[in-house]
């Protein structure tokens, strides 16, 4: 591998196709396959901690902004804030007082992905027809029932949503997790900037990364189909 | 806490403002690089989005790369642009910043032109207007508060992910943060609590800024109308910062 300064110093001359220096490599992969599936473990682990905390803490949220109505401003505009916070800055202020663990990380991680699926939730829990919540109330069902058989599995579509967006986007964030050393693929994707501009690591780790997004997708894509069967008879 | 207490004395020091690498120059830097990244997003997507919109064609293909859009790590183009022909420097920060522009902009552009009332749209034809008569007298005014929105969006979401350039030292206020990381948290915890502030109060502040500039620009007719961007097309755009 060329020296740091040899790019440093001849900028443009990089830019062309350097035979030492490939944008994929079969061998990079077979001598750090170890290295690469660490990595990918540490990334999906991180990922699926974040999205099952954050659902579980999200859908009573929802459910208490969509049952109270003087609670959907604050928790929307509380939302909203964090939203506009960029990652790195979270982990900022975050990482004095968690330390360089993946405490800070992960806190970072369920709050960008709690906020979007409170979002959806609350959105697919406001598409439930009021005739529907009508006819149940009629035939006897209390707040309980309604909620727990009527309005939430109608608001199902808006969750799995809320889900889908918070998983695709949480694979991607996770890269930046290597600010304070948890960053998954991340980590291998910024190691191989510094080491040398070590292309081959960069770009494997990379497709790795938006392959895991993508097929985290598909299965939720799946998983809603199989909770929500209605929809598909509709369109059928 | 000694964290706080820390990001405060480091704040107090004028020197950490006026250095040629302090708040004030990372600042401008911040800005320099976001409305750049910014304008070539509204250039490559705003036309694009018009089209499409007018033509009411290519919907699905909006929705699939706001969608795989969100699948790709910024960090990643942010690392792989300055490694190609483009080399390194501010032109690879600001293209891969404009690439994730790109999708709010386009989205909002073709959401736009297609909530135009049909029969607003009929009644501008049976007047004899022409297809570009059409798009510039009728469906650009009334599209003008999806484009706005979009483009706040999109603002604030490039000036976040700015700061994600500090990973490849490319400037901004990120820098603060991660030269922080570097010193380690005992030396350097002061310094990133102060760098993830300022770039709160960056964004926060031109996210008030902009909403107030999108509610001014609103055309007086539609100020009171209901054609107006649902707030779920914000929700449902990626916001990977």
């Amino acid at each position: 591998m060329p020296s740091k300064v040899s790019y440093a110093v001849s900028g443009w001359a990089v830019a062309g196709d350097d035979p030492r220096n490939p944008w994929f490599s079969w061998s990079y992969v077979s001598q750090n396959t170890d290295t690469l599936l660490a990595a990918l473990r540490e990334h999906l682990l991180l990922t699926l901690a974040a999205v099952v905390v954050a659902t579980v803490l999200a859908i009573p949220l929802a459910v208490l902004a969509y049952r109270f109505g003087t609670l959907t401003g604050p928790i929307l505009g509380f939302t909203g804030v964090l939203y506009t916070i960029p990652s790195l800055a979270l982990f900022a202020f975050l990482a004095p007082f968690t330390g360089i663990t993946p405490v800070t990380v992960l806190i970072g991680l369920i709050l960008y992905a709690l906020l979007t699926i409170v979002r959806n939730t609350l959105t697919g829990l406001r598409q439930v027809p009021a005739e529907v919540l009508d006819a149940a109330r009629g035939m006897g069902y209390g707040r309980g029932a309604l909620l727990w058989r009527i309005e939430l599995p109608l608001a199902m579509p808006g969750i799995m949503t809320g889900l889908r967006i918070a998983t695709v986007s949480t694979v991607a964030l996770v890269t930046v997790g290597e600010i304070v050393g948890f960053g998954g693929l991340g980590n291998l994707i910024i190691g191989g900037f510094n080491t040398n501009f070590y292309r081959p690591q960069i770009m494997t780790a990379t497709l790795l990364c938006v392959a895991l997004a993508l097929v985290l997708d598909l299965a939720l894509l799946l998983l809603t189909r199989l909770v929500t069967p209605w929809t598909r008879r509709r369109t059928a | 806490m000694s964290g706080i207490d820390d990001a405060v004395v480091w704040l107090n020091d004028p020197l950490n403002w006026t250095n040629p690498d302090g708040i004030l120059a990372r600042t401008g830097e911040h800005l320099w690089i976001s409305a750049a990244a910014v304008a070539l997003g509204c250039a490559v997507a705003w036309p694009l989005g018009i089209w499409l919109g007018h033509a009411g064609r290519g919907g699905p293909a909006v929705v699939t790369v706001t969608n795989l859009s969100r699948a790709i790590p910024t960090v990643a183009l942010l690392t792989i642009f300055p490694l190609t022909a483009i080399g390194f420097g501010q032109p690879a920060i600001i293209l891969a910043l404009a690439l994730f522009a790109i999708p709010p902009l386009l989205a909002n552009a073709y959401l736009g032109l297609r909530e135009v009332d049909p029969e607003v749209r009929d009644a501008g034809r049976g007047m004899g207007l022409s297809g570009g008569q059409l798009l510039r007298k009728v469906e650009l005014p009334l599209a003008v508060p999806y484009l706005a929105n979009g483009f706040r969006i999109a603002a604030v979401q490039v000036i976040a992910t700015a700061t994600l350039a500090a990973f490849v030292n490319g400037g901004g206020l990120g820098m603060i943060i991660s030269r922080g990381f570097g010193l380690g948290m005992n030396a350097g915890g002061g310094q990133v609590l102060a760098g993830g502030l300022l770039v709160a109060v960056l964004c926060l502040g031109m996210e008030g800024l902009l909403a107030l500039a999108e509610k001014a620009l609103l055309p007086r007719a539609l100020r009171r109308g209901a054609h107006r961007p649902p707030a779920s097309v914000a929700d449902a755009l990626p916001g990977e910062a």
